[in-house]
Parts: structure tokens; C-alpha cells; sequence
């Protein structure tokens, strides 16, 4: 039971941001280990074989299967355009004529004697992979990738939407409780990563997403909302390949819920830096929580990489944050650890802790419903 | 992979590699009985940072190390468990382990028709243990590019493609190696290798299948799993999903070629190891069964009816990860009908949204408990709704029918699922099993699957099945034993009439011949829910229905059975069927729920009236 509560979250000023950028096929890497890339820096690309369409020749021309090749002017692997003729029946002499017009550019895929079938393929898809966060090629992992290090301040959110972006971080909110709502959205957040505190509202997104903001980043939602802007459903928490035009954010949750202390004060150190983020969120089988990643380089006063610890276990006077109800959204420090189990309200035995409230008061919560607030 | 005799296995671990915990037990034999001895768990290692199961499986294995005093595994971290056992406190005779890590086993499906080689396709992937992410037909509405798109999107792990009975159409067998031909799939895992198909369809069309697929593909051909119309042979074709989930997603997947070679058995699919334990219990008991895997992100249900077994995954549906898609098939208010108090639709979503992003909390509160549990019940009543459309008789079956049946003609491809056939109910998963009261297992139970008549009801103490099941095709006694007395837990049996009548009216007796020699009876009313205690063993029972109901023997008709007892007793459940009673209006149906959970101690009751006054 050592890893009876929930690992927190990184936030952190320094630490060294590895990101491994894969194409989905093999293909070709464009740089080398020890090259120094920006976010856009293209690192490898591939070219996915185009959009395969059927034409069935055999019912549009009358005829059986195999004797569809003896009507075909092209052969597999010739190039065709849009309207050309690509199969021709003669019948009476030559007398009278059906056609079939190639329907897309592109070639002949394949010709079958069996279905009377031909397969076409529309031009080839180019792919290519960016770095996404500026720093040095550590790794080439030959013909799929690379490995990109930086020095970087992390802040990991608990759940996101929309893809990776960058831009520059602007705070709104002024407190970490200050709902960031459509009135505080001007049109020279354009392009900006924007900053609000306990909650964003419908509003505000909507606003953001007609000026042109690059991402949101904010302690809560109202799950209706986010239907709202998203056109559906979320059901599954699977997340990053919305077709939204901007990235949010949730640092801590759904409803309205302050945003730690020291995730908003980073927030503010980092103010006017190039953020790399990404909203994708994948909670089951290999964790993968938003983020802001603000490359050292890209602050104004350089700090000092540290390398924090990698989380290590609970002890008396950890900072935590309480993530179910009755005590949802509450910051606390751990004030007891008995080691018996206790039976809590619900009937289940578990494992609990004795929190210290901010106001000095002290709750007993089972040590799954905590997060640790990890440096 | 030495060959195991199974009178040489005296002690054995198995471990189950899920997608979040590695779970392993212990089994020795104790006076000639296989027993569970120990059990550990370690969170499971094949994603970053660790990238290697097998540190995952050596950290649940040294857990029980430490809880017994003996030693299991070898001192290098390149070997497994050392086998065979060296005393009685160093090694075990057998080591074995399943597997769903890793997302499981993902396949597409394709057939000729939708409703007949298509669906036998997706049986077959489906009893291996596999989540079948489409299946794909000549005719299933879809223009030839779309299907195109869909398999290139979806990426694999690999595809079983049937259709045609043999001798039957080569044409449209074809087309569909086409469409795969034209889609290039790639598979999931390993980038530079080729997409695994099997193709287990007419075998006149194996040579074309070569000639499209043979070069683009790793193509494996099997028997033809419809080979007439009339029958169904889904095993070749399991059979060989098995060996290419060992070498092909196993051996990909990282850390799992040196786990391939600790184990002494092949490694299972999860799922498919369970379903060996449905099925066998089907066959010791003589009855049907329903099992049921209610996890984080999908729930299981397997079927024994007819002496057909049946398997489906409800991918979408689960108590964490995905528990806002029960929340949206099932709406508020279907999730809300099982709950005695008034809560804010707004806060309900927020509470099951944030449920979903940090889903390893457990309810603290009373509230946020009936709450989880009320979801349960919706995403185990959607779960079965799924697998009773999907576990039905072959179509396209001709029928022979006698004059009798000139009027009741049904068609074929009807659901296998018959509710009042149904004996007994095996529930898993960490909402049922491990659930703080045992009977708010037995009112999830009733409550989503509805049984008719009698039923007796369990659920896996600790998720246990799937190394059972594993163990089961080495060491069929081995795993029955423990089975039968450290996994399966008694809840009970319950004894449901089917019919309709007013609230209050009479709906059934039943006399019970309890083993300590008293006789019981006990009447419920139509719209009620009472036990009769009875913790352990077995008792005769007499079951009179009132006039209007039926428990099995016909509409009246006294039934005598012989029952087993459980941690519920006899739960005599007058709440009626097809549909069950329960009120519409919000102040009488908490009146109703609170009366039933009353009537059994589902919930302690003094918190509960906190909830209600608030």
C-alpha cells in the first residue's frame, strides 16, 4: 500500500522536460542529436500512402469480373487525373461506347479480375512532426523520431481539451479565486495563453474562442459548459483531438474550485513567456495529464535548474489537496498518519490520514481521496 | 515453456497483469485440497517510466513473499518465479499469468453479412477475450471508402476476416480483402511489422485471399468458422487469436517476451481466461450463468445459456475513466431513480466528471456511496442490454416448424438470454466486490440484471477469476478448488416472481427448510423486498406465487427447490418484472427505496436520514 494516494501533479519551476515525438509510420528524421530546435522546428515527417476509393468497372460497364483488366486503358501504378477516362467497353463493332472517368487525381492502385473492382489512390498525405517545446535533440530514434530535452518550469493540469499550441502567457485573474469571466477577455489576448482563477466561464470561452486565444488555463469548469463549447459529450476521458481552435486548461477540476496557491504564483512568475501546451488528458493505462511547459530559455531572469524529487512518500506536514467530497477543492497539510485501518462514513475500511484544514481544523479522509502538492 | 504434469503441481503462482494493478495469488495444495494461501498486488509497470511488466509482476509476487516468509523468485530481475519448487519454502511447481495491460486485446472483425459470418466473427473475437473496436460487412450500410477510412484509422492489433460458408461466395470475400488491401492497416504495436489477418472463411477463397493480403499482410488461415449456414465452429479461429496475441501483441508490448518465457502456460487474454471459468461453472452447476467484470473503464458480461457461451465488452462502460458515458447513456434520471434523497443535477455531474479525472478515490460520504452504487447499477443494466443483442442464435438458419407453431413464428438470431433460466449470477469487479455491506451487492445484482424465478448470487472476493482461469487449462482440479472455496462468495439466493399487481397486494410465500432443522415462511407483497436469513449451506424450499405470478413453474404454481444459502439468505424480491415496480414520482419512490433498504440493511439508516433532512 505504498502508493495508497494519488501522486500529485507537477508543478514546478525547474525541471528537465523530456518529450519523445514519434510519427505513426516509419518515415524520415530531419535533424540530429545534438541540434538545438525551436517549437516549430519540423523533426520528422512521412508521407502516409493517400485515400483509397473503390470503382466498381464490372456493374458500371456490364461486364464479368475477369474481363475488367481487358477494358482498362491505365495500368496499376499509372498516374491518373479527375474526368479522364479510365475504362473503356466497345460493343456492336465499335459502334457504341460506355466509360468510366477516374472520379479523384491520383493512381491506379489496384485491378481485380475476382471482385471487378479497382482500387484508386488519391495523392500521398505528408505528415510531419514538430518539437513542440524548444530545446537539443538528445536521441534519433531512427526513422520514427526523436527525443527532445529542455530545462523548462512544468505545470501540470487535472484535465484539458485541444491539442499542442504555444503562446504567450498572460494573467488575468488577479487572485487564484477570481472567476475568469467573457468581460475580462480584450482582443489583445489574441494569439496569448491566458491565465484566470477559480472557474472560466462559458462566456469567456466563447470570446476567447472568436478573438483567437491560443489557450485558457484555469482551476475549474462547469461540465455543462464545456458540452457546450464542445458540441458533445465527453464520456470517456480521452481527450486532445477536439476540433476546437483553442487549448483549455483545468488545474484542479470540475466546478468551481480556487487554484492552488502555488500554481498561480508560477503562473505569474512565468507572465509574458512562451508556454508550450497541450490540453491532451489520457487517465487510463499510462497517465497522461495537460500541460504548460514554459522552456528556461524563454524566461526573462534565468533560473537555476533544479532537479526536484521525484515525489516521494507522505509524511507529517506534506501539503495536499483533498479531491472528493465532503472536503473537495481543499488545500490542507498532513497533520496524522495512523497506520490501522478505519472505517469511514461510507462503511469502507481504509486507509485515512488527519488532515490540518487551512482554518486550523482537522478532518479524517481516507489517503486515496488526497493528492500530494508535488514540487 | 517445460510441460507441466499436473500431479507434480503441488503450489502454483499466477499473476494477472490489469492495466492499472498487477494482482498475484498464491495456491497451495493443503490435505488434498488446491487452497488460496496469499495474495499481492503492485501497480502495473508497462508504461513510462518502468516500460517492463516484469518489474511490476516481481513486485506483486515479492508482496506475498513477504506475507508467507518463503521465497518464490529468482534473485536475478532478468528471471521470473523459480519453478519447480526446490522445498516447501523456496520456488512453486508452476507459474502462470494473464493479461489485459497495455489497453488488451484490440481487433476489427470483418464478414460477408452483418447479421450472420460478421457476427460469428465477432463472437469468436470476442470469446478470445478481445475488444472488438468494429466489424466491418459488404452490407452494413457503409459506402466501400468509409470502411476504408475506419480501418485505417482504428489501428488493430489484428483482423479476423470471415465469410462464406465453403463453397460458398468468393466474390464478395474478396472485395473485403480489398478493402484491408487498399486501407494498408497498420497495427498497433511494433511499427515496422505487418498487420496479423486471419481469415477464417470459405475455404475456396483462400488462394485469393494470398494473392491480395499474402505479401501486405502477416495472414494466418484457419478453418472457416461458418462452414454451413447451421453451424458455428468458433474454435480454430480462437485458437489462433490466442497464438497471435502471444507473438504478435505480447511479444510487442514491453517487457512481455521475458514474462512469455517465466510463465509455463501461454499467457491469456484477461477476459478469455475468465470466460473459461464462466464457462466450466456452467457445466459443474448444470444451469446458465451470467458473469459480470465491472472495471474503471469497460464491463464485461459473459453467458452460458443453452449451453452456448457468450461474451461482450460494454468498452465505454465503467465506474471511473469512463463513467461519464454512463452518465449519458443512462441520464440523470435513470442514475437518480435509485437514489432515497434530492441532490443538485449540476453538482451530480461536476462530482461524477471529477470522479472520472482522478479515479482512484473512493466515497467517503454515505451520499457519494449510494451515488457510485446507483451508477453501477445503470452501467450494469446497459452492459447486459448489450451482451442480450449480441448473444443470440445463428440467423440465417432455416427452421424447421410444426403445425403447432404456425402462430408463433420467431425469427432466428433471437437473444439466448433467458432471465427466468438463469441460475446463477457471478459478479466482480471493485464496486461488487468489494462493496462495504455484501447485500448492496446482492441490490446492484437484482437491481440491474432483473432475474426471474431463482437465481443464486455471488460475486469474486478479490478478482481472482482470471488466474483461475489460466490455471484451469493446466489444472482443471486446482482451479475449481479454489474457485468453489476462497474466490466464488455466497450472497444468497434470490426469489423473484414475474407479474403485476397493486402495491401491497399478495405476491408470494416462500417455506424454507433451513439445515439447522427450522422451518420459515415468509409472504411479500407485490412491491416489497424481504430475506430470509440463512448464511451457509443448502435448504429445501417451498416457492408459492399468488395468482397472478410466476416464479418459474407457471403463472401459480407452487415451485420446490433445493437453494444455497449466503451472506443475504433467501432474498424474496416482490418488486415484480418486465418492468419492475417502482414508482414515478420522486416523494413515493424514496419512499419505496427507503422501505427496501430498510427491509434488507442495505444502508445504515441514521446516515441516511442526515441526507434526507439536509
Amino acid at each position: 500500500m505504498a502508493h495508497a494516494y494519488t501522486p500529485g501533479l507537477k508543478v514546478t519551476e525547474s525541471t528537465l522536460v523530456v518529450k519523445r515525438r514519434r510519427l505513426p509510420i516509419l518515415g524520415e528524421v530531419l535533424v540530429k542529436k545534438g541540434d538545438v530546435v525551436t517549437p516549430g522546428t519540423i523533426v520528422a515527417r512521412t508521407q502516409i500512402p493517400g485515400d483509397p476509393q473503390t470503382v466498381n468497372i464490372s456493374s458500371k460497364l456490364g461486364l464479368e469480373a475477369d474481363e475488367v483488366p481487358e477494358v482498362m486503358l491505365k495500368k496499376e501504378g499509372d498516374a491518373i487525373k479527375k474526368g479522364e477516362v479510365i475504362a473503356l467497353k466497345k460493343s456492336f463493332f465499335g459502334l457504341f461506347k460506355s466509360s468510366v472517368e477516374s472520379p479523384i487525381d491520383g493512381t491506379i492502385d489496384n485491378i481485380s479480375a475476382i471482385t471487378g473492382q479497382i482500387t484508386l489512390r488519391g495523392p500521398a498525405i505528408p505528415v510531419e512532426i514538430q518539437a513542440y517545446v524548444p530545446g537539443k535533440i538528445v536521441e534519433v530514434i531512427d526513422r520514427e523520431g526523436v527525443v527532445v530535452e529542455t530545462p523548462a518550469a512544468l505545470i501540470q493540469g487535472i484535465f484539458g481539451v485541444g491539442g499542442e499550441r504555444q503562446g504567450t502567457l498572460q494573467m488575468v485573474a488577479k487572485d487564484p479565486g477570481e472567476v475568469l469571466s467573457g468581460d475580462k477577455i480584450t482582443p489583445d489576448m489574441k494569439g496569448k495563453v491566458i491565465v484566470g482563477g477559480s472557474l472560466v466561464t462559458a462566456d469567456a470561452i466563447k470570446k476567447a474562442s472568436d478573438l483567437g486565444v491560443t489557450g485558457i488555463v484555469a482551476g475549474g469548469i462547469i461540465d455543462r459548459d464545456l458540452i457546450e463549447f464542445l458540441g458533445y459529450d465527453i464520456g470517456v476521458a480521452i481527450t486532445g483531438q477536439e476540433d476546437i481552435n483553442l487549448t483549455i486548461i483545468l488545474t484542479e477540476g470540475f466546478g468551481q474550485i480556487r487554484m492552488a496557491d502555488k500554481t498561480f504564483n508560477l503562473l505569474k512568475d512565468l507572465n509574458g513567456s512562451v508556454a508550450s501546451i497541450n490540453g491532451a488528458t489520457q487517465i487510463r493505462a499510462g497517465v497522461m495529464r495537460p500541460e504548460v511547459i514554459v522552456s528556461l530559455k524563454n524566461l526573462k531572469q534565468d533560473k537555476g535548474l533544479q532537479h526536484g524529487d521525484e515525489g516521494g512518500g507522505m509524511t507529517i506536514g506534506t501539503p495536499i489537496r483533498i479531491i472528493r467530497e465532503p472536503y473537495f477543492g481543499k488545500l490542507a497539510t498532513v497533520a496524522e498518519l495512523p497506520p490501522e485501518l478505519t472505517v469511514i462514513e461510507s462503511g469502507t475500511k481504509a486507509r485515512v490520514l488527519v488532515a490540518e484544514l487551512k482554518d486550523g481544523s482537522r478532518v479524517v479522509v481516507p489517503r486515496a481521496n488526497v493528492e500530494l502538492i508535488e514540487d | 515453456m517445460a510441460q507441466l504434469t499436473p500431479d507434480k503441481i503441488k503450489s502454483i503462482v499466477a499473476t494477472d497483469c490489469g492495466s492499472t494493478t498487477t494482482k498475484a495469488i498464491l495456491i497451495e495444495e493443503v490435505d488434498g485440497v488446491f487452497r488460496l494461501i496469499s495474495r499481492g498486488e503492485a501497480p502495473t509497470t508497462v508504461e513510462a517510466p518502468f516500460e517492463d511488466v516484469t518489474i511490476g509482476v516481481r513486485n506483486a509476487v515479492r508482496e506475498i513473499e513477504e506475507l508467507v516468509g518463503k521465497s518464490f523468485l529468482q534473485e536475478s530481475e532478468e528471471r521470473g518465479v523459480m519453478t519447480p519448487r526446490k522445498d516447501p519454502k523456496t520456488g512453486v511447481d508452476a507459474y502462470l499469468s494473464t493479461s489485459s495491460a497495455g489497453g488488451g486485446l484490440q481487433m476489427m472483425v470483418a464478414g460477408v453479412v452483418k447479421n450472420m459470418t460478421a457476427e460469428s466473427a465477432e463472437r469468436a473475437a470476442l470469446g478470445a477475450g478481445a475488444i472488438v473496436m468494429d466489424a466491418i460487412a459488404i452490407n452494413d450500410g457503409r459506402q466501400p471508402y468509409q470502411k476504408i477510412q475506419r480501418i485505417r484509422q482504428l489501428r488493430p492489433d489484428m483482423i479476423l476476416v470471415s465469410g462464406g460458408i465453403d463453397g460458398g461466395t468468393i466474390t464478395h470475400v474478396a472485395e473485403l480483402a480489398e478493402l484491408i488491401s487498399a486501407a494498408e492497416p497498420r497495427p498497433r504495436l511494433g511499427i515496422g511489422f505487418n498487420l496479423p489477418i486471419i481469415f477464417a472463411g470459405n475455404k475456396d477463397a483462400r488462394t485469393y485471399m494470398k494473392e491480395i493480403l499474402g505479401e501486405k499482410t502477416d495472414l494466418r488461415i484457419v478453418d472457416n468458422l461458418r462452414p454451413v449456414l447451421e453451424q458455428e465452429v468458433l474454435g480454430p479461429a480462437r485458437h489462433e487469436i490466442h497464438n497471435l496475441f502471444m507473438e504478435h501483441v505480447m511479444a510487442q508490448a514491453p517487457g512481455y517476451n521475458k514474462l512469455m518465457k517465466w510463465a509455463d502456460a501461454p499467457i491469456m487474454p484477461t477476459p478469455g481466461a475468465v470466460g473459461l471459468i464462466i464457462e466450466s461453472t456452467a457445466k459443474q452447476e448444470n444451469m446458465s450463468v451470467v458473469g459480470v467484470d465491472i472495471g474503471g473503464a469497460t464491463t464485461d458480461v459473459f453467458s452460458v445459456f443453452q449451453e452456448k457461451f457468450n461474451r461482450t465488452v460494454s468498452a465505454n462502460l465503467g465506474m471511473s475513466y469512463s463513467i461519464c458515458n454512463v452518465l449519458t447513456e443512462a441520464g440523470v434520471d435513470n442514475i437518480m431513480r435509485w437514489v432515497p434523497f434530492d441532490i443538485d443535477t449540476a453538482d451530480l455531474r461536476n462530482r461524477i466528471r471529477n470522479k472520472m479525472i482522478r479515479p482512484t478515490t473512493i466515497p467517503q460520504t454515505m451520499e457519494d456511496l449510494i451515488i457510485e452504487q446507483a451508477l453501477a447499477r445503470e452501467a450494469l443494466r446497459l452492459a447486459f442490454e448489450h451482451h442480450k443483442s449480441l448473444a443470440v442464435g445463428l440467423r440465417g438458419v432455416q427452421q424447421v416448424r410444426d403445425i403447432s407453431q404456425t402462430f408463433d413464428q420467431k425469427g432466428t438470431g433471437d437473444t439466448l438470454v433467458n432471465v427466468m433460466d438463469l441460475g446463477m449470477i457471478v459478479g466482480s469487479g471493485g464496486v461488487l466486490s468489494h462493496a462495504p455491506r455484501r447485500i448492496q451487492s446482492v441490490m446492484m445484482m437484482l437491481d440491474a440484471f432483473q432475474p426471474e424465478g431463482v437465481t443464486e448470487l455471488t460475486v469474486d472476493s478479490i478478482f481472482m477469476t482470471p488466474q483461475l482461469g489460466v490455471l484451469s487449462t493446466i489444472h482443471p482440479k486446482a482451479a475449481n478448488d479454489v474457485f468453489q472455496r476462497d474466490c466464488l462468495v455466497r450472497l444468497g439466493t434470490a426469489v423473484a416472481p414475474v407479474g403485476t399487481a397493486k402495491e401491497g397486494e399478495a405476491c408470494v410465500t416462500v417455506v424454507a427448510h433451513l439445515p439447522n432443522g427450522k422451518t420459515v415462511e415468509k409472504a411479500v407483497a407485490y412491491g416489497s423486498i424481504d430475506a430470509i436469513e440463512f448464511p451457509e449451506g443448502e435448504a429445501q424450499i417451498e416457492i408459492k406465487p399468488a395468482r397472478n405470478f410466476d416464479v418459474g413453474a407457471g403463472r401459480g404454481q407452487t415451485m420446490s427447490t433445493k437453494v444455497r444459502g449466503g451472506l443475504g439468505g433467501i432474498i424474496i424480491d416482490g418488486r415484480g418484472r418486465q418492468s419492475m415496480f417502482l414508482p414515478a414520482d420522486t416523494q413515493n419512490r424514496i419512499r419505496k427505496l427507503l422501505e427496501w433498504y430498510k427491509s434488507l440493511d442495505v444502508y445504515p439508516m441514521d446516515i441516511l436520514e442526515q441526507y434526507m433532512n439536509k
